[in-house]
């Protein structure tokens, strides 16, 4: 509301230049916009305890008003599957999740015949037409068996399905996507681009109500150009020290603003460090959780070093972190 | 504002952004969604749209900045710097004030006047209490005093950032930060080293948020000098994958560092996958009998046995002189990283004698380390340290020859500048006969191979393939094919 007139202008013209182009391309309609804006989104996301940065404010912002998917990139840990699952907590969607691994395929993503069901089917058949009372062609009697068993009562729907011809408002997770193979990307891309499945027998199918879609990656291949070109991009790193004082003030009961501080900030040294696998968000998030347990108030060496597993998983790591952050005690 | 963006998107292209059609109109199109006078909702804004790979986030940054610098009302005031603004003179003013001097500078234009001492000041209270604004207002003056930017030079702003820097001596602010820390916390007990550490820390990312500040504030200013399109040109990097190893600075070492990490990781992972998925083995007829039980007997799904794919030795030959040595680190790094997909890896190095480095990688899990032992303990010098291929070739050969088997690959990385010895190239012929490839990889542009004394030519009739190898990008693609 305090955008200047002539800027809320520009923003209606565009609207309506964006619903008009989707309806030329027979595009549903995402509805109304679930955000009023970028201030918004975020603090929307702060009131159900996601803390997000202005990157990712913008982001979702932007996802919403241009009705695509955003691919979310970065380490492990800091919160990206999170962020799906709060934007549909707080858009009250049902969250579709696609967990990816190594040798999906389209009866796992997409869609499935119940071929045990159609075996049934033409088994029954076949009793059936034993049976001296039932006689006729049998040309058409397969063609409505065709039918029959190639309908909506023997289809398996899979996330990516369940989430197009959902009713209701949903968004639609596709988690670790980089562990799919290259080919089976393409599985993906009519749905993103398009918001629809096409299924040989039956047709295609469309959206009704276009999903919020996330994909998330741990970048451990690149993802295709075709892919990545359907998609807003975010990278969400580390946060900076006062995002993630604020992070774990918020999501851990119990804890002072002091020790909140200092987790923050011994985080933040670690983290300068060259160490394999630096702590996540989620690593200083079950610290600060077992600080609080175990009743302490103010971290001193000891209690540090006697914790610091929590923190990091490799040995060297935490060799190498006692050595440079509280060597001269030893 | 279209204008405005096609021109920034041509830019990231010149970058070396891959950015299509479509990325464009989705920008524009978002373009419309975001107020415009939100900077920062802008930027990542383009950024979503145009950027769809962490690592070309720098290069997008920098052309951002210097495309959307000055248009931007918020950041239009700091262009009457030298005028000097009612608001900033009062903050100095207030500044000076804090510093002990009262604020003779009010309405004394800009920040010509402040002296060195109350600059210094300015800098420490604003380091002290954190504040952006009076970060940013000491950034501009400490331009102002140290950089000495001339109108119209062509230059990058490196070296105005560096003339600024020096004069501002940032590691005496921080050290005296750090005292003022100690006193601050009560002059009877002294902090712990862990406090200590972390109050360090503290100030360096504040003081580098000053460096940054300074650096802005100088592109800013060259930005208004002499335009986004021509300072763009003289300040564009290449992306970290495509940096020449060779003639790399120092942060681009650093940042190539950082690449290489996700790199080698990436490359185990399709390896792996490529050793799994790129032949399927014969068919399991047990498992297929007991998979087809679902489906009423009727085998469906058959199922093969795994395929057992021969993983090949790979004898590493590096010259680590002077001249290639971090390309020889890079490539050292890359094939340990993705050592698991070897049955066995060894390693050479050499300058004009030849050591085995082996034994550094065994039980060291972090492959720096270990070239870093590499470099300060292997036995490479005989005579005079200078590169001597022949002499190291025919020492590997003496001593190494008769382990290459038949499943062994040899790599042998360097420019094959060979300061005028023997070249002892049938050392390389005797292994090709034996060993299953010979490579040899060169970091030298492909131009300048046979020129002056590089006798790569002579080698080059001997090895299966010699590989330019200039770029990480070049490096990836040669590994990846190898395993």
């Amino acid at each position: 509301m305090s955008e200047p007139s002539s800027d809320a202008a520009v923003g209606a013209d565009a609207a309506g230049g964006v619903a008009w182009d989707r309806a030329a391309l027979g595009l549903a309609d995402s509805g109304p916009p679930r955000f009023e804006s970028v201030p918004g989104v975020r603090r929307d996301l702060a009131s159900i305890g996601y803390l997000a940065d202005e990157g990712i404010a913008s982001v979702v912002y932007l996802a919403d008003r241009l009705a695509k998917p955003v691919l979310v990139e970065g380490p492990a840990g800091t919160g990206k599957t999170q962020l799906a699952k709060s934007v549909a907590e707080l858009t009250g969607s049902r969250l579709i999740r696609l967990q990816c691994y190594e040798g999906l395929d389209e009866s796992k993503a997409l869609y499935e015949w119940n071929y045990r069901k159609q075996l049934l089917r033409i088994q029954a058949q076949q009793v059936e037409e034993a049976e001296p009372s039932v006689a006729g062609a049998r040309t058409p009697r397969w063609k409505e068996l065709e039918e029959d068993i190639f309908s909506e009562d023997f289809l398996l729907t899979r996330p990516l399905l369940e989430a197009i011809r959902a009713q209701e408002p949903v968004v639609l997770l596709v988690d670790e996507v980089d562990r799919v193979e290259l080919e089976t990307e393409a599985l993906l891309l009519e749905v993103l681009s398009e918001y629809q499945v096409s299924i040989p027998e039956l047709g295609t199918v469309r959206a009704t109500r276009l999903p919020m879609v996330f994909l998330t990656s741990n970048n451990t291949r690149e993802l295709s150009e075709a892919l990545k070109r359907r998609c807003l991009y975010l990278h969400i790193d580390y946060p900076e020290l006062d995002r993630e004082r604020e992070i774990v003030s918020a999501r851990v009961p119990g804890i002072t603003t002091e020790l909140a501080d200092q987790v923050a900030r011994i985080v933040r040294s670690l983290r300068t460090l060259e160490l394999r696998k630096p702590p996540s968000v989620s690593e200083t998030l079950d610290w600060a959780r077992t600080l609080v347990v175990l009743g302490v108030e103010s971290i001193d060496a000891t209690g540090a070093r006697d914790t610091l597993n929590i923190l990091l998983k490799y040995q060297t790591d935490i060799e190498r972190a006692a050595k440079e952050l509280l060597s001269a005690e030893a | 504002m279209l204008d405005l963006l096609t021109g920034f998107v041509a830019e990231l292209r010149r970058a070396g952004l891959p950015v299509s059609l479509t990325e464009h109109l989705d920008a524009a199109e978002a373009v419309h969604h975001i107020p415009l006078e939100d900077r920062d909702a802008l930027k990542y804004a383009l950024g979503a749209t145009l950027v769809k790979s962490a690592t070309h986030w720098r290069a997008f940054e920098m052309a951002f900045e210097i495309y959307f610098a000055t248009r931007h009302p918020g950041t239009g005031e700091a262009g009457e710097g030298e005028v000097g603004d009612g608001r900033s003179t009062e903050a100095a003013g207030e500044a000076a004030g804090a510093a002990g001097a009262p604020g003779q500078r009010r309405g004394g234009g800009g920040g010509q006047g402040i002296s060195a001492e109350e600059l210094a000041e300015l800098l420490f209270r604003a380091m002290q209490r954190d504040d952006p604004g009076l970060t940013a207002l000491g950034a501009r003056y400490a331009v102002d005093r140290y950089a000495g930017m001339e109108p119209g030079r062509p230059v990058g702003g490196t070296y105005y950032l560096y003339r600024t820097l020096r004069n501002l001596d940032l590691d005496r602010l921080l050290e005296r930060l750090l005292a003022d820390a100690g006193a601050a916390q009560g002059s009877g007990t002294a902090l712990t080293p862990l406090e200590e550490r972390l109050a360090g820390d503290e100030y360096r990312a504040r003081i580098d948020r000053l460096r940054r500040a300074i650096e802005t504030e100088i592109r800013r200013r060259l930005v208004m000098d002499r335009g986004a399109e021509a300072l763009a040109r003289s300040v564009r990097k290449p992306l970290p994958e495509d940096v020449d190893v060779m003639h790399a600075t120092r942060d681009e070492l650093a940042e190539l560092h950082r690449t290489l990490h996700p790199l080698s990781r990436k490359l185990a992972v399709r390896l792996a996958r490529k050793r799994r998925h790129g032949r399927r083995g014969p068919l399991d007829f047990r498992a297929t009998v007991r998979h087809s039980l679902s489906t009423g007997g009727v085998p469906v799904d058959p199922r093969f046995r795994h395929p057992r794919p021969s993983k090949p030795e790979i004898f590493v030959i590096a010259d680590i002189s002077g001249s290639v040595a971090s390309f020889a680190r890079f490539t050292l790094h890359l094939v340990y990283a993705i050592s698991s997909q070897f049955s066995k890896v060894r390693s050479f190095v050499f300058v004009d004698g030849i050591d085995e480095v082996t034994r550094f990688f065994e039980g060291a899990d972090d492959p720096a380390q270990a070239v870093h032992r590499i470099n300060t303990e292997a036995d490479v010098i005989w005579v005079d340290g200078h590169s001597d291929y022949g002499h190291a070739l025919s020492v590997f050969h003496q001593r190494w020859g008769a382990e290459v088997t038949s499943r062994t690959s040899v790599l042998v990385l360097g420019d094959a500048r060979n300061n005028y010895h023997a070249s002892e190239a049938w050392v390389l012929d005797d292994l090709q006969r034996t060993a299953r490839h010979v490579y040899w990889l060169n970091p030298e542009p492909r131009d300048y191979w046979g020129s002056g004394d590089s006798i790569i030519d002579e080698y080059a009739v001997h090895c299966d393939d010699v590989v330019e190898c200039r770029t990480l990008r070049q490096l990836e693609r040669f590994v990846g094919d190898l395993a």
